[in-house]
């Protein structure tokens, strides 16, 4: 057992990703010396050298496009977006391409191409340094859509998702980046596979459903909820696509409520495709609606304002509540 | 490809320099500056100042008064010698590095500030300035610096528009379609690219294999490149590049070279990734200490106009402070204002929401 951090535990896993495998690259702005702006990759490029951890020119469809170009010749290339709101300019190749490219092959091209992405505020930035572009992805077929939690999940998620044909979204919660963790690096025994969720906190009362920043969030409104007596039960839902649905459905059956949070905005958010899932699945097992926690209809506002955008526990303990009011 | 190890310290042989680090004009055959005592007075007067805006942001920032800061330590000449080209009716469309311009334009530097301190996205009227709000994401203000111009050759108005960024820039998408678009369109527009060398850790070489400037000519357009910290030279050629425009001449791509003295931004380390050897060549070329070198050989300013233009720094400085200090915080509610310019159902459904749920917390 090492004890790692979140950012750590994603480089270890790149690290290990590329001893494994010569074809695994690294590509994105700054990634090489600097180490990228979050150090996720520090040393990579000292380590493995310029030609497998490439600094590319200032372009985000740049990297994408040459990255499916790469993948096409056999490489496994690792893409970094430097923070959410800098993957749009790539919107087009990853949406029009890497989605859709091995299906008009018949199957002939397989696009192992990873885009990883730090997501989520709340770390006082400037605008479109605290997106949740996760939906625009899962509203895309043909893209597997995966968020990490905590550092054991991002050292196996990455490595599976760098080991995986289809091309992966990976979502990191850059506010976890620095939050450390014991994690296994001596054996895969306990990797749960990346599209696969978790329970993370059994309860009996309502379920809380979430992935990336905002499981921990729930964690915490879970042991706040137990003082009043109630017992919450926290999925991570790790995948949103493919969505464990099984997961998700037992879990809301046991409990009869559902409260989903994310940062993105709840309006035709993700979680309106949970809520609408649980709904058409376990109906009769429902006490209540299924309940959504998340950011407003509005641009993510100025970082003054960000706790106020942002769910935190109150907020999440308001819908608990408005739950068990049905 | 050879690599420069002083990154451009020594001026490569194509630059437009009127006035020499050591303070001494030169001539060049193309560019040439009538300034009075007067104007070079006022040149220095705004570089001093500009560096002092931003030294105080630094500060406020290392103290917590400001989430990030961009500083623009090094590139004050580029910014002012093209800031004080621009007329009245120009506009110009920064990233978010150009508190020299915005100085230029008569925005307060306060304004600057609330970004960075995370109470406004951008907090000025561009149109009350001609100056447009920062962008981040990069490159993307290029394309709209043309869409503006094309809407300038349609009004018949006699005005040019110039769009700032920077060398990193030059490898997006959105710069590239823009040079096209311009130059199709013959659009009276000035690409103002600063060539700090860097883009964050990314020297100039991962960017690019040809000098900047020379990009021009694929897209059909003329570009020249100009001693980025030299406020003569950078106020001749963007005068003349928007002269040009305004008469219909199309566009032009003028490269400041130039180099970026502090981090990339205050959350940035730049011993990561580069020499302090470089910083040192770069030091004996500052843009403001040749201004200063030249008004006093040419006994235009006495000492006490120097102590007076320090004078009124630190007045800036301290003002600028007071006032950052006091800037208040935005209400919550705040969140939903402007999202639309019309009434919109489900934003006045989400804010009376949010001001209940805030009530019962004071309940
Ligand atoms: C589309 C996009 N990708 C990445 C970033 C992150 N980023 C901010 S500044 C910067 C480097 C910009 O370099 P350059 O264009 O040379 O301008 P400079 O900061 O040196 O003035 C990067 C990569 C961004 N803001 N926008
Ligand atoms: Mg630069």
């Amino acid at each position: 057992m090492t004890v790692l951090s979140l950012s750590k535990a994603l480089n270890e896993g790149m690290r290990k990703a590329m001893e494994d495998d010569p074809k695994v690259l690294i590509m994105g702005e700054d990634v090489g010396k600097l180490g990228g702006v979050f150090r996720v990759t520090d040393g990579l490029q000292k380590d493995f050298g310029e030609d497998r951890v490439i600094d590319t020119p200032l372009a985000e469809s740049g990297i994408i496009g040459t990255a499916i170009g790469l993948a096409l010749r056999g490489y496994r290339p690792v893409c970094e977006i430097q923070f959410d709101g800098f993957v749009f300019p790539a919107a087009d190749q990853i949406i029009t391409q890497l989605a859709k490219m091995p299906m008009r092959s018949l199957g002939a091209i397989k696009l192992p191409v990873v885009v990883r992405i730090p997501c989520g505020g709340g770390i006082g930035a400037v605008e479109h340094h605290s997106e949740s572009p996760e939906a625009y992805f899962t509203h895309t077929a043909g893209l597997r859509v995966i968020a990490c939690a905590n550092p054991a999940d991002a050292y196996s998620m990455i490595q599976q998702a760098i080991r995986s044909d289809d091309p992966v979204i990976f979502f990191e919660p850059k506010r976890r980046y620095w939050e450390k963790a014991e994690v296994d690096t001596t054996t895969t025994d306990w990797w749960t596979p990346m599209d696969k969720g978790r329970v993370v906190r059994p309860g009996t009362d309502a379920t809380l459903l979430a992935y990336g920043p905002m499981v921990k969030t729930c964690l915490e409104a879970a042991t706040a909820a137990e003082e009043d007596g109630r017992s919450l039960e926290v999925v991570d839902l790790r995948s949103l696509n493919p969505l464990d649905t099984p997961l998700v459905l037992d879990s809301v059956r046991r409990t009869g409520r559902a409260v989903v949070v994310h940062e993105a905005p709840v309006n035709n958010g993700f979680g309106a495709e949970l809520a609408a899932r649980i709904t058409e699945q376990c109906f009769y097992h429902l006490e209540s609606p299924v309940l959504r926690v998340g950011g407003f209809s509005t641009p993510y506002p100025p970082s003054k304002l960000e706790e106020h955008y942002l769910p935190d526990l109150d907020r999440v303990l308001d819908a608990v509540d408005r739950a068990f009011g049905y | 490809m050879t690599v420069d190890a002083s990154r451009g310290a020594d001026a490569p042989p194509e630059l437009v320099q009127l006035l020499t680090p050591e303070g001494e004009r030169v001539e060049h055959p193309d560019y040439d500056i009538d300034l009075t005592p007067e104007e070079v007075r006022s040149l220095y007067r705004d570089l001093v100042l500009v560096r002092r805006v931003d030294l105080e942001a630094v500060a406020l920032q290392r103290q917590g008064e400001l989430g990030i800061w961009a500083s623009l330590l090094g590139q004050e000449a580029a910014q002012i010698g093209s800031g004080r080209a621009l007329t009245d009716a120009d506009m110009a469309f920064p990233t978010y590095r150009e508190h020299g311009v915005a100085w230029c334009r008569d925005v307060d530097p306060v304004k600057l500030l609330g970004m960075f301190r995370g109470v406004n996205h951008g907090g000025w009227d561009p149109k009350e300035h001609n100056f447009h709000l920062y962008t981040i994401v990069i490159g993307s203000q290029t394309l709209h610096a043309v869409g503006y111009a094309m809407g300038i050759q349609r009004d018949d108005a006699t005005a040019a528009t110039i769009a700032y960024f920077g060398d990193g820039a030059t490898s997006q998408g959105d710069v590239n379609e823009s040079f096209i678009w311009a130059s199709v369109f013959n659009a009276p527009i000035v690409f103002f690219c600063q060539n700090n060398q860097w883009a964050i850790s990314e020297p100039l070489e991962k960017q690019t294999r040809i000098p900047l400037y020379r990009r021009a000519s694929g897209f059909g357009f003329p570009g020249v490149r100009v001693d980025g910290n030299d406020v003569f030279a950078c106020l001749a050629v963007t005068r003349q590049a928007l002269k040009n425009a305004r008469e219909g001449q199309g566009p032009m791509l003028i490269e400041a070279f130039t180099y970026r003295m502090g981090a990339h931004t205050s959350s940035d380390d730049p011993t990561r990734y580069r020499v302090a050897s470089e910083l040192e060549a770069w030091k004996l070329k500052d843009p403001i200490e040749r201004v200063k070198a030249y008004l006093f050989k040419n006994e235009l300013a006495d000492q006490a106009y120097f102590d007076s233009i320090e004078a009124e720094a630190d007045q800036l400085g301290a003002d600028l402070r007071a006032r950052c200090l006091a800037m208040p915080d935005p209400e919550p509610l705040a969140i939903f204002d402007h999202v639309y310019s019309e009434p919109h159902a489900l934003i006045d459904e989400e804010r009376a929401q949010y001001a209940a749920y805030l009530e019962g917390f004071e309940r």
